[in-house]
């Protein structure tokens, strides 16, 4: 297992690289300037210094070579230093946003929390519902609870997060007044009566998430689940006169959440991700805000930074529902 | 013997539909036998004439819906398994009665240690501590010819061969003592070496155990090997009844007539071709008004079509001791 780990970190290295180099280029080719936000007023010579200072007037493969250095380098190093309180990082220039002319990665550690709070809670909040309706459904297939299943399935995959989310701040902001409209990010949970409040401003967002993470991960369950269901060591099980508990909870969901573990495994990235359009739509200032700021003000750096953490994040994850199958399935073993 | 007061498991008019969109399957139709104490039944018949779907409905192993267990008697000592409420049923199961099923490599969880499935029904039936269990679960691995068992009860089941993985769902079968080991072709799906194997396994722990065992199987040269009695089935009813040497040296249905002639002779220097029963087995879309084997029989006749024959024994004995057949042929009829 370590030398499979080991190996596939190795085979992770190039692909990684591959992957930078594409975004690098790709986003690079598109038209925008780091000056688009700098006011017309600002005489050309005072400009093309300003620019120089960035160092966007080299050519595109030593700002690449530049950028990864900074990426794998410089910024991990900066971090180091931080919490140590060392000199490893010296002087060396960090990835600047071209919008804010901060670090790129100081704009994400502002950021990271406030998605990782409010989108990780939801994706947290989908599987705790998904898993007991997916097994029970599936255990009780057909049944009124199962189809009941099967309707909030069909609506949290249908109706996008867009007009969830505006329906329930119809509903639940507008006509009842439960929660707030806007998530307030200057809010810091200090007693209880702040955590309730962050608890209110949670509510819709990660109810509009949760539901449309619990319905895709509920049909993995109950799929999984019928699937195992039918096997032949369940009925040895019950030849065994093992309870329905047993049989069920046990002998039955042990091998049913083996892939089920793997696609949720999977689904984390996108919670670093950020959701774009919830994020938006109650306000959230987390990393899918930024994205999308970054991409308006023509942004390069954070754009390229950010989406090539998204690449790190899949490559790493697949490696973690790789590793994880093998820990879970016995029958799976990598040397 | 006598009139059967010693049977450990005594079954009776058993009837077993399955509802499906097509309309009601009726599997079992009206079946008994019983099981003596330490007997080995041996149960032969066609793919399709109700042998697992008569086992399983003893200790309610189908899965409801579709299966319904319409009728019938279950008496196993002096409870009827058909009348007693689940939770005393599963107490029974695996406890009173072992199954052992036809296909060992998927009957085993793979996920969980031959260790922990085997300890699974010592802790739950004997109510043993996890260190008693697998003492016992070691005891019971080389009682089965599992050498090493100490070790081997850590590995899972898919680092045991076929014929190990069947040793150890005999193992599972026999943890508890049960009066009554159901073994479902157990050897069917195991090459010819290791069915022989199982076999010796099967007759020497029999010996040690004293179990009744019922023995279900496609191979009528197993069943002269080690039963005591046999039943044959067709179209979800049992056709003929009898010990084995009876129903070898007289055979009464025309059905077993003919599955007698479809074993290969490895003495017999004729090189003739083996021969099949020609046509299909029926599939029971109401309860049969005629006899099931009417259309496959060389021995018609329109009684056959009109009424479906009901068990009579052809010797002094009542019908389940002795030799019995549901046939309104009679071989003498025919030669007279
Ligand atoms: N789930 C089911 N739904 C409908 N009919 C079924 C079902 N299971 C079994 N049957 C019917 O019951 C009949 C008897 O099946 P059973 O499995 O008992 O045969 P068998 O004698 O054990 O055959 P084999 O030797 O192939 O194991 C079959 O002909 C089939 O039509
Ligand atoms: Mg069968």
């Amino acid at each position: 297992m370590l030398v499979f780990t080991l190996r596939r970190l190795l085979v992770a290295i190039p692909t990684l690289l591959v992957i930078s180099l594409v975004i690098f280029l790709l986003v690079d080719f598109a038209p925008g300037s780091p000056m688009s936000e700098i006011p017309l007023t600002v005489p050309p010579d005072v400009r093309q210094k300003m620019i120089a200072a960035l160092g966007a007037d080299q050519p595109v493969l030593v700002r690449y070579v530049l950028w990864l250095r900074q990426f794998f380098w410089v910024e991990p190093a900066t971090l180091f230093d931080g919490i140590f309180g060392t000199h490893l990082a010296g002087n060396e220039q960090r990835i600047l946003s071209w919008q804010s002319r901060s670090p790129v990665f100081s704009i994400i550690g502002q950021r990271m929390p406030q998605t990782l709070t409010v989108i990780g809670t939801a994706y947290l909040v989908g599987i705790l519902i998904a898993l007991p309706i997916g097994i029970y459904s599936a255990y009780r297939q057909y049944s009124w609870f199962d189809q009941l299943g099967t309707l909030f399935a069909m609506i949290g995959f249908s109706v996008p997060t867009f007009f969830s989310g505006t329906l329930f701040i119809i509903v639940f902001a507008v006509w009842f007044g439960w929660f707030p409209t806007k998530y307030d990010t200057t809010l810091h949970v200090t007693d209880w009566a702040s955590f309730l409040k962050q608890l209110k401003q949670m509510a819709m967002p990660v109810m509009t998430l949760g539901l449309a993470n619990a319905a895709t991960i509920s049909r993995y369950m109950r799929s999984s689940m019928l699937e195992n269901m039918g096997q032949d060591y369940v009925r040895t099980a019950r030849a065994k006169g093992m309870t329905e508990r047993t049989v069920v909870l046990k002998h039955v969901l042990r091998n049913s959440l083996i892939p089920v573990v793997t696609v949720i495994a999977l689904g984390i990235p996108s919670i670093f991700g950020g959701a774009i359009i919830t994020e938006n739509l109650f306000g959230v200032n987390g990393i899918g805000a930024a994205l999308i700021g970054a991409i308006h003000a023509n942004d390069l750096p954070m754009v390229q930074t950010l989406a090539f953490i998204f690449a790190v994040l899949i490559v790493t994850f697949n490696l973690i529902a790789d590793v994880l199958y093998g820990f879970l399935d016995p029958r799976i073993r990598y040397d | 013997m006598p009139d059967g007061g010693d049977a450990v498991l005594d079954v009776r008019g058993l009837k077993t539909v399955f509802r499906t969109r097509g309309g009601e399957v009726h599997a079992v139709n009206s079946v008994s036998f019983h099981l003596k104490k330490g007997e080995l039944l041996g149960v032969v018949g066609e793919s399709g004439s109700g042998k697992s779907v008569t086992m399983m409905s003893l200790i309610g192993l189908l899965p409801s819906p579709p299966a319904d267990v319409r009728a019938g008697t279950v008496m196993l000592g002096n409870r009827d398994l058909l009348k007693i409420s689940p939770d005393e049923l599963r107490d029974v199961r695996g406890a009173k009665i072992g199954f052992v099923f036809q296909d060992p490599m998927t009957s085993l969880n793979p996920v969980f240690t031959v260790g922990s499935q085997i300890m699974e029904p010592l802790i739950r039936h004997l109510g043993l501590t996890k260190d008693q269990a697998r003492s016992r679960a070691i005891d019971l691995l080389e009682l089965v010819g599992i050498s090493d068992a100490a070790n081997r009860l850590q590995s899972f089941p898919h680092q045991y061969s076929g014929g190990m993985r069947q040793r150890v769902m005999i193992a599972i079968a026999l943890s508890c003592d049960p009066d009554v080991l159901i073994a479902d072709e157990p050897t069917t799906a195991l090459d010819v070496t290791i069915q022989a194997q199982i076999l010796e396994l099967v007759k020497g722990l029999r010996q040690k155990l004293g179990m009744a065992i019922i023995w279900i199987t496609h191979d009528l040269g197993v069943i002269a090997g080690i039963a005591d009695r046999v039943m044959v089935m067709y179209g979800g009813q049992v056709v003929e009844q009898a010990p084995v040497k009876e129903l070898f040296a007289h055979p009464q249905h025309p059905y077993t007539r003919a599955l007698l002639k479809t074993i290969p002779s490895l003495t017999g220097t004729r090189a003739a071709r083996l021969q099949v029963i020609e046509g299909q087995p029926p599939i029971m879309m109401a309860e049969p008004a005629s006899c099931p084997f009417c259309d496959r029989c060389a021995h018609v006749f329109d009684r056959c079509r009109r009424e479906n024959p009901v068990r009579r024994g052809i010797d002094t004995r009542p019908v389940g001791y002795g030799h019995d057949v549901a046939c309104h042929w009679t071989p003498e009829a025919a030669v007279a």
